[in-house]
Formats: C-alpha cells, sequence, structure tokens
C-alpha cells in the first residue's frame, strides 16, 4: 500500500461512512478588543496591549465594540445566516489565562444562526451558528520540555485576552477529508474577501477543531463523536480525519466503542491522543452576562451589511468561469479567488488575453504577496507574447516573475533578457528539416493513435529544442507538428 | 454643616476648604477608633486636594456644586493608587490603577475624598459584622449595628465625619444603613449612575448612591454623581430632570401607596377595601409601622392622597434575591484566583494556588453566597432555581408598572427594625437576610427609593421610611423625601 496521502484516499471503508462537523474559531482583525480600547494586534511585547477591562480588574465592565459586531454580522450574511437579536453569555471556567475566570460568548442566542457554505465541488455544508466571543490570554509553560505537567512554572501574556473571535459551528455535514480541507479553504476565502479576518492558521488568528464519527454507510443515526483539537495546518486536519475514523471503524468493528471525549492531534506521531472525556467535563453555568446590554441589530443595519458585501468567492469564481468561456480551469478559478487574483486575470482577459494561458501563467507563476505591478495591459501583452510563439513558456513565467517586481512591460523585459522571440517562419523550418530527418516517426505520428500520436509528438518536439538549443516554445511546435499532420 | 453649606461657603470664601476638612479629620481621630467607619483615612492627600480646591476659589476660577465638601466612599469603589480592599483579606494591598467614574466625577464637582469606609465583606451582609477588618458600630449606639453593607458610610455621615458619603445598595446596602444610622440614602434608578469602578457583587442588581445628613445633600451628590458614561454599557443615556432645582416644590396632589405587603399590622390595612388575601412580609415591628403610618399622614396633610395598594410579589422578592444575587456573585467572585492581583497562597499547581487563595481570601459569608450561586446556575438546576427567580423578578416588574399606573410614589419601611445589637444575627443568616425584605424590590425592578428618617423607635433608635418610584422619578421621590424631612419630629437629631 502506497504512503496515505490524506484526502485522496476513503478515509473510511466502504460499508462506513464519515461524518465531521467543523468548529472554526476566527480571529477578527478589528483596530481593537471585542469589549475595551486596546489594540488587537499580534506579536507585540508581552502583556503591553493591556488595561483595567481586558485584564478584568476589579470593577471594570465590558463595553461591545461596534465594529467586532460589525464584523461578525458580515461573516453572517456572507454565510447566508439570519442575523438576529443576541445576547452576551458568560461562561464560567476557571483558568489562569482566562482575566475574569470567565469568557463572555453567546449562548441560547448567538448572533448569526442557520447560515450555509458551499464549496467549490458543488457539495453544501450546513453552519448551525457562528457566534462572538472574546479570546483568552495565552500561558507558556517553562520547564520540563514545555509541557504543563512538568513545568516549573507558567507565564501568561494578556495581549490576547479580549481579541474578539467569531466561532462558526458547521452542521456535520461534511463526509470526506479533502471536504473538511475545502471548508476551511473556501471559509478562509470568505474571511479575505469580506476583509474581517487575515485567517492564518499558522499564526492560530483560525483555528479549527474537527468533530468526528462514523456510522454504517446509509444510515442517518449520528454516533458517538469526538473532537480533534490542535489542527495547525489543512494537512493536519485531512491527517486527523482519516486516523480519527478508522480509529472509531476500528472500535466498532472491534465490538467496542468511542468515548465522547476531546482528543489532541499529535502532528509528530500522526495520531490522536485521549484528553478531557466529556463526562467529567465542566459545567460552564452559562448564563447572561448582566454587564452587557442585548444586541438588536436593526433591520436597516443587516440592509446595509449585505448591500456592502462584496462579490463571494462561489460568485468570483463563477464569474471568472463565464469570461473565461470554458478554458479557465476549475483549480485555476478556485486559486485565482483564493488568491484575490481573479480580478487581475478578467481584467487582462477583457483586454484580449487568451483565458486559458492568462489564467495558469498566472495561477502558477504568480504565487506572490504583492503583485500590483503587474496590470492587466502587461499581463494581457505578455500572454499574447506567449501565444503568438515570441517567448516560450518558460522565458514567459521569468518575464512575469519580473513584472512583479516592477520591472515594467514584458516586451521591454524580454527584449533586456536577450529572449529572442523566434519567428515563426523560422520555427516552421526548423520543424520541416526535423520531420524530414525522422521519416519513419513522422509517418507513425501521422497515422497513429491518441497515445501514440503524444508519444511521439514528445519525440518530435524534443528533436526542434535540440535544434534550437531550446529556444523554441513547445505549444507553438506542437501547432505545427499539428499542421503538418493536416489534422 | 450641610454639604450645600460648605460649598457655599468655600466658593464665597467664607471659610477654606482645608478648614473644613481639618475640622473633619479632627472629629474622625476623636471617635474613629470607637465607631471603625474607616478603613483608610486620606489626610494628606485629601488635604492636597482642599488646598487646591482653595486655590482655584482664591484665583478666581469656576468651582463644582461640592467644592470643598468632604466625602466619603465605600472601599469598593476604585480610587487610583489608593487601596481599594472590599473588607475583604482577597484584595488587601490591591491599588487599583484607575479611579471609579463616581470618583472621577466627585473630584470634578470640587468634592474631597477624606478616606474609605467599612463595609461587609464585598458588601455582602447586612451589618457591617461581615468586614475582615471587624465591624463598624453605630453612633447613636456603640453596642449596635450600623446596617449594611455600607455601614462605613451611613456610621460616617451619622458621626459627623464628613456630610457626605457614597454607598453601593445591592439589596438595600445604602438604604437600610441609612435607616439604622439616621440618615438619608438614596438607591438610585439602575443605570442613573456609573457603576464602572464599583467592585461587582451582583451587576444587575448593584447601584452606587448617596449618603448624607439630609434631603438636600443627597440631591445634590445624586445630580453630581450620575449621568451617561459610554465606560458601563447599562448606564442611561438622554437628558434627566433636574433633582435640586425641584426639591421645595411640595406634594400637593401626589398620589401616595403604601405597600400591603410591607406594612402588616398597619392601621390603614384594616381601613382598606380589597385586601383579605393580601400575604404580607413577616418580621416588620409594630414601632417601625407605626412611623410609616405617621410619615402617611405627614404626607397627607400637606396634599398628597394616600391609598394602600398589593403588590403581591413583594413577598417572594426575598427568595429570588438570593437567588439572582449569589449567582451573579458567584461569577463576578471568580476572578479572585491569586493569579493576577490580591492574595495568593502558592501551592503545587495552578489550580490548587485557586483554591488555596480562595480558602484563605474570602470570609464565610462570601463563600457560602458563592456556594448558594454556583448551585442555582448549575447543570439540572438551573431552570428551577435561576431561571425561576428571573421570572419572578419579571412579575414584580409587572406588578410595579401596574401600581404605577395609580399612583405616582409607594411607601413602605426601609428596615424591619431599628439598629440591633452586635452579634444579635450572626449566627443565623438567614434571620440576618431578612433585614433587606424591604429593600429588594427596588433592586430586582432597577427602580429608585430612597430612605428618609422618620422619628425613632421605641428604643430611641432611628427609624427610616422608604419611599419607592418608577425608572428616572429621582425628582418626585426627593421631593416627598423633602417633605417627610421637614415634618420629621425633632427627636431623630445627632448621636
Amino acid at each position: 500500500m502506497s504512503p496515505a496521502v490524506p484526502g485522496r484516499e476513503p478515509a473510511v471503508p466502504e460499508d462506513w461512512e464519515l461524518v465531521v462537523g467543523l468548529e472554526v474559531h476566527v480571529e477578527l482583525s478589528t483596530a481593537t478588543k471585542l469589549f475595551c480600547g486596546c489594540a488587537n494586534r499580534f506579536g507585540d511585547e508581552p502583556n503591553t496591549n493591556v488595561c483595567p477591562v481586558c485584564l478584568g480588574l476589579p470593577g471594570s465592565l465590558p463595553v461591545a465594540n461596534a465594529a467586532a459586531v460589525d464584523f461578525a454580522m458580515r461573516l453572517g450574511r456572507a454565510l447566508g445566516c439570519e442575523v438576529r437579536g443576541a445576547v452576551f453569555a458568560r461562561k464560567n471556567y476557571f483558568y489562569p489565562d482566562m482575566p475574569k475566570d470567565y469568557q463572555i460568548s453567546q449562548y441560547d442566542q448567538p448572533t448569526n444562526t442557520d447560515g450555509r457554505l458551499e464549496l467549490p465541488d458543488g457539495h453544501t455544508v450546513g453552519i448551525e451558528r457562528a457566534h462572538i466571543e472574546e479570546d483568552t490570554g495565552k500561558t507558556t509553560h517553562i520547564g520540563g520540555g514545555g509541557r504543563i505537567h512538568d513545568a516549573d512554572y507558567a507565564l501568561v501574556d494578556y495581549n490576547r485576552a479580549g481579541v474578539p473571535l467569531v466561532e462558526i459551528v458547521s452542521r456535520p455535514d461534511i463526509r470526506t477529508a479533502e471536504q473538511a480541507r475545502a471548508y476551511v479553504r473556501e471559509l478562509r476565502a470568505i474571511l479575505l474577501a469580506i476583509g474581517v479576518s487575515d485567517a492564518r492558521m499558522e499564526e492560530g488568528s483560525m483555528r479549527v477543531d474537527a468533530n468526528v464519527s462514523v456510522r454504517p454507510a446509509g444510515a442517518d443515526e449520528l454516533r458517538t463523536r469526538c473532537e480533534i483539537k490542535n489542527l495547525s495546518s489543512l494537512r493536519a486536519l485531512g491527517r486527523a480525519i482519516v486516523y480519527e475514523a478508522q480509529r472509531h471503524v476500528d472500535l466498532w468493528c472491534g465490538g467496542e466503542r468511542p468515548r465522547q471525549e476531546t482528543r489532541h492531534w499529535d502532528e509528530a506521531n500522526g495520531r490522536t491522543t485521549p484528553g478531557r472525556s466529556k463526562e467529567d467535563a465542566d459545567d460552564y453555568r452559562y448564563f447572561q452576562d448582566p454587564d452587557l446590554v442585548p444586541l438588536a441589530p436593526a433591520a436597516e443595519t443587516v440592509a446595509a451589511i449585505d448591500a456592502a458585501l462584496p462579490p463571494l468567492p462561489a460568485a468570483r469564481r463563477a464569474d471568472l468561469a463565464a469570461d473565461g468561456g470554458g478554458a479557465v480551469s476549475a483549480e485555476d478559478a478556485a486559486l485565482l479567488v483564493e488568491r484575490g487574483q481573479d480580478g487581475l486575470v478578467r481584467a487582462a482577459m477583457a483586454a484580449g488575453a487568451d483565458p486559458g494561458v492568462a489564467a495558469t501563467r498566472v495561477a502558477n507563476d504568480l504565487a506572490v504577496d504583492d503583485w500590483s505591478p503587474v496590470t492587466p495591459e502587461g499581463l494581457a501583452a505578455l500572454v499574447a507574447m506567449e501565444t503568438s510563439g515570441r517567448l516560450t513558456a518558460t522565458q514567459s513565467k521569468q518575464v512575469l516573475a519580473e513584472m512583479a517586481e516592477g520591472g515594467g512591460f514584458p516586451d521591454a523585459i524580454a527584449e533586456r533578457r536577450g529572449f529572442q522571440a523566434m519567428a515563426r517562419d523560422d520555427l516552421a523550418a526548423v520543424v520541416d528539416q526535423v520531420i524530414s530527418e525522422n521519416a519513419e516517426a513522422w509517418s507513425r505520428f501521422c497515422g497513429g493513435d491518441e497515445v501514440e500520436r503524444k508519444k511521439l509528438a514528445g519525440f518530435l518536439t524534443g528533436q526542434v529544442m535540440r535544434a534550437t538549443r531550446g529556444q523554441a516554445d513547445g505549444a507553438a511546435v506542437n501547432r505545427l507538428l499539428g499542421e503538418r499532420a493536416g489534422s | 454643616m450641610t454639604a450645600l453649606g460648605i460649598a457655599a461657603a468655600v466658593k464665597s470664601g467664607e471659610r477654606t476648604a482645608l478648614d473644613v476638612l481639618d475640622e473633619h479629620l479632627a472629629r474622625i481621630s476623636q471617635r474613629d477608633a470607637e465607631i471603625g467607619a474607616f478603613n483608610l483615612v486620606l489626610a494628606d492627600e485629601a488635604r492636597t486636594a482642599a488646598r487646591e480646591v482653595d486655590a482655584a476659589v482664591s484665583r478666581g476660577d469656576a468651582v463644582g456644586p461640592l467644592a470643598g465638601v468632604p466625602v466619603a466612599l465605600k472601599d469598593n469603589l476604585c480610587t487610583r493608587g489608593v487601596p481599594t480592599t472590599c473588607s475583604s483579606r482577597m484584595l488587601e494591598g490591591w491599588r487599583p490603577p484607575y479611579d471609579a467614574t463616581v470618583v472621577k466625577r466627585l473630584r470634578s464637582a470640587g468634592a474631597v475624598i477624606v478616606g474609605k469606609t467599612n463595609l461587609d465583606e464585598f458588601a455582602m451582609g447586612s451589618s457591617t459584622e461581615n468586614s475582615a477588618f471587624g465591624p463598624t458600630r453605630n453612633p447613636h449606639d456603640t453596642d449596635r449595628v450600623p446596617g449594611g453593607s455600607s455601614g462605613g458610610s451611613a456610621a460616617a455621615v451619622a458621626a459627623g465625619f464628613a456630610p457626605l458619603a457614597l454607598g453601593s445598595d445591592t439589596g438595600g446596602s445604602v438604604r437600610q444603613p441609612a435607616a439604622l444610622c439616621g440618615v438619608v440614602g438614596l438607591k438610585p434608578t439602575y443605570g442613573a449612575v456609573s457603576r464602572y469602578g464599583l467592585v461587582a457583587f451582583a451587576s444587575s442588581l448593584d447601584q452606587i448612591g448617596p449618603m448624607a445628613s439630609n434631603v438636600a445633600d443627597a440631591a445634590a451628590c445624586f445630580e453630581a454623581i450620575s449621568g451617561h458614561d459610554p465606560l458601563d454599557s447599562t448606564s442611561i443615556d438622554g437628558a434627566r430632570d433636574p433633582v435640586v432645582a425641584g426639591l421645595g416644590q411640595g406634594v400637593d396632589g401626589l398620589r401616595v401607596g403604601l405597600v400591603a405587603e410591607l406594612c402588616a399590622g398597619s392601621a390603614r390595612l384594616q381601613e382598606a377595601d380589597g385586601l383579605d388575601g393580601v400575604s404580607a412580609v413577616e418580621g416588620v415591628a409594630a414601632d417601625v409601622i407605626a412611623r410609616v403610618d405617621a410619615a402617611a399622614a405627614a404626607l397627607e396633610a400637606a396634599g398628597a392622597a394616600v391609598t394602600v395598594v398589593s403588590v403581591p410579589s413583594a413577598v417572594l422578592g426575598l427568595s429570588a434575591y438570593y437567588l439572582i444575587a449569589p449567582a451573579e456573585a458567584s461569577s463576578n467572585l471568580a476572578r479572585y484566583d491569586g493569579v493576577r492581583y490580591g492574595l495568593r497562597v502558592d501551592a503545587a499547581n495552578a489550580a490548587e494556588m485557586n483554591v488555596s487563595s480562595r480558602t484563605a481570601g474570602f470570609g464565610a459569608e462570601v463563600k457560602r453566597r458563592i456556594m448558594l450561586g454556583t448551585y442555582a446556575l448549575s447543570a439540572g438546576y438551573y431552570d428551577a432555581f435561576y431561571a425561576k427567580a428571573l421570572r419572578v423578578r419579571t412579575l414584580m416588574l409587572r406588578e410595579c408598572a401596574a401600581a404605577y399606573a395609580g399612583v405616582d410614589v409607594l411607601l413602605g419601611p426601609t428596615a424591619p427594625t431599628t439598629a440591633f445589637e452586635l452579634g444579635a444575627k450572626t449566627a443565623d443568616p438567614l434571620l440576618m437576610y431578612l433585614n433587606d425584605v424591604c429593600t429588594i424590590p427596588s433592586n430586582l425592578t432597577g427602580h429608585p427609593a430612597v430612605s428618609v428618617p422618620f422619628g425613632c423607635g421605641d428604643d430611641g433608635l432611628p427609624v427610616g421610611v422608604q419611599l419607592m418610584g418608577p425608572a428616572l422619578s429621582e425628582p418626585v421621590l426627593l421631593r416627598a423625601a423633602a417633605v417627610l424631612e421637614k415634618a420629621a419630629p425633632p427627636d431623630g437629631g445627632a448621636p
């Protein structure tokens, strides 16, 4: 058996079905914290962005940050949720990084309920709720190898305490590890599109917990689930789901049943390990926070949020596909929208660029943080040079990279780099010569089936490349071979 | 000298704020060892503040309405850089890095903060005996309690240590000690005064209120501390009617309702119709009821129309309160965990350190209420206890709204008895809780109420009567209180 590629192989045997729901915590990128005026900023000196309110000092009171509430409602509407009047509740439990020893959250009346998220493949995942809550501080255990139980002491940084979070709880509608990853990718694309979070899993501004269970194929019961925590990448998410699902199948098949519990993903060893079991879980004693007045968004407020929502990733993918007239692959479209490069590509198409080449070139070769120097006109010109055979694909990539660094228009870059455009007529002469020198291969190419033809095209193109010392454009050679063969 | 008298004299240059302060400091050093009103006297800071007021006056600068008035603060109000203990070992030595909104407002009104007064630990109690630093005694009779939890503030005003004091009232903690010490105490409308900087006991019930030797001073203090505060989301926004300006307008035509449930034994109940089935709270002493009847008569004599009204849920208030207040307290007091400030008793790990710190830091009554509240909110008990208590609260609001359709203010006793002896009720928490039976309804509804002295009981100790009104009715309540003040018999004088 080949090594497991997460999400590619089925997570469970055919007679079982995987059932996954995701809980995603997202830090909102507001300027200030949820209940005070402290800066909401990652990476500052510990305990510098703090005040009586986010330190929970006696006598201090929280006041809800209107911008955070607005961000949360924006996300709710982007997920198709109903946005309603909501109340803040206290979730009571003791932990040193929680200044008040309760977390202000939303419980039975959350801001957003009943939404949905459509994955690029068309599968829809229901959203149960997306509620607002405050983040906790961050504990660092010192000594004993960083493990909680062996630590000599702990240091707490309260800069993160009170940072606004939205917890998005999906329904258990996810059936494969790949869908789980696609869900998180799509959610991230939405968060970026509406500008409410930078949603970085590695920095912890997007944290994913997975509720995993299995059931016999065809059943609609929900069996005991385990909540998997410590998933710090999409890869970890996929691997953990596959592992946990198999563990459940093994237990059920062995006549046992999983315990409902929280489990931690051990990335190094590729397995989940038991955490707290739900039987001895805390009783959080939720009750409405008397320090905060209920949120009552007016219908006009919600309408204004709807009106101001930018086009969402699904719509943008559809627009890109429509503009491309079928020439843009689904993978390229998803990637371009995720990176926010769909606007550039569509503008280049409007300026006359070949849709498929433009989309592929940007999707494959413009994976940089800042591509602002690349203009639609410049991209269109580059694509034209490539399709006309003036640049090879390899040369085109290099020119694009230089364009992204502010190198200017593609023809100037190509000239500076000495990328000699091989004229079509010169290339045709080389192709004709290679055909005459390889008569047997040529006749097999002309008469062969698709597989044979593809194989021989590779051989013939290689001969042309050798003759031109790599100056020829592979695609142009292919086109010429086709023309000569009369197809 | 009254607070307003002092402010006028200081403004006119007739007296200096420093002079006034020194006079009060002298009284404190003379008698507070016996009374125990203060946890901390801020003589140096107060002198600095008084000199600043005097300098402003001599420069001809505008000074506030409480210029040069010494004010005592209950020690659960945060004062920047000055210890704020809540009379608990848990917070001993903690110095808040900020001033409560009311403290800021008092300072900008020209008041001089003279010290921090004793209270029942975290404001939980009715006698100021639950203080980690020892009890406060009633200036009228030092064998007796001053009431609580704002007993230090009430005693400070009654003993002439300060003409004004602030207390906090969660179930009667301003009004009951005011009644027992013979001073005026106002519990404002919930949200009228910012709670920012008041160390929370039960957030949905807590309200800061003034205590003074007379109604006008209490009104002036209320005007100085009230108003919207962006730091407290529950504070009320919008314009307010002035209070002091209308104090002399009398009660002609005012409709007053004597609350049947709080006045068992009142002669007026026997005369009233349709009250056969009324069940009243027990334990309100006959001499107290007699003073309430006398107050009703005084209001009638001044032109008010007094009727008897029924608020049946008033008898349920105590039970509802002792679920809601401890529930909120159990959450509000969780933060005293030894991690960030206050007492820490070290242990093997963080969780055990939490336990050892809280075990050592909290007194018995605080622990009792944390346990009661934790229980009331627990899974499986929430609906039977906490949720039911919230329904009583809703019912009470509805019944009060109905009552206020027919009358402008309600009248009843403040406390069931005059001041009792130290130790008389410490062995029986339930007996102690009964002290708040008449004051709790206003906290549950969030409505304002004032206790005003109206003569003495059979033992010669002060009795307070209570006026209650709908939200933001402070101008009417204090106007009626001013009428009672004028009509009160002269025997309830200074101790």
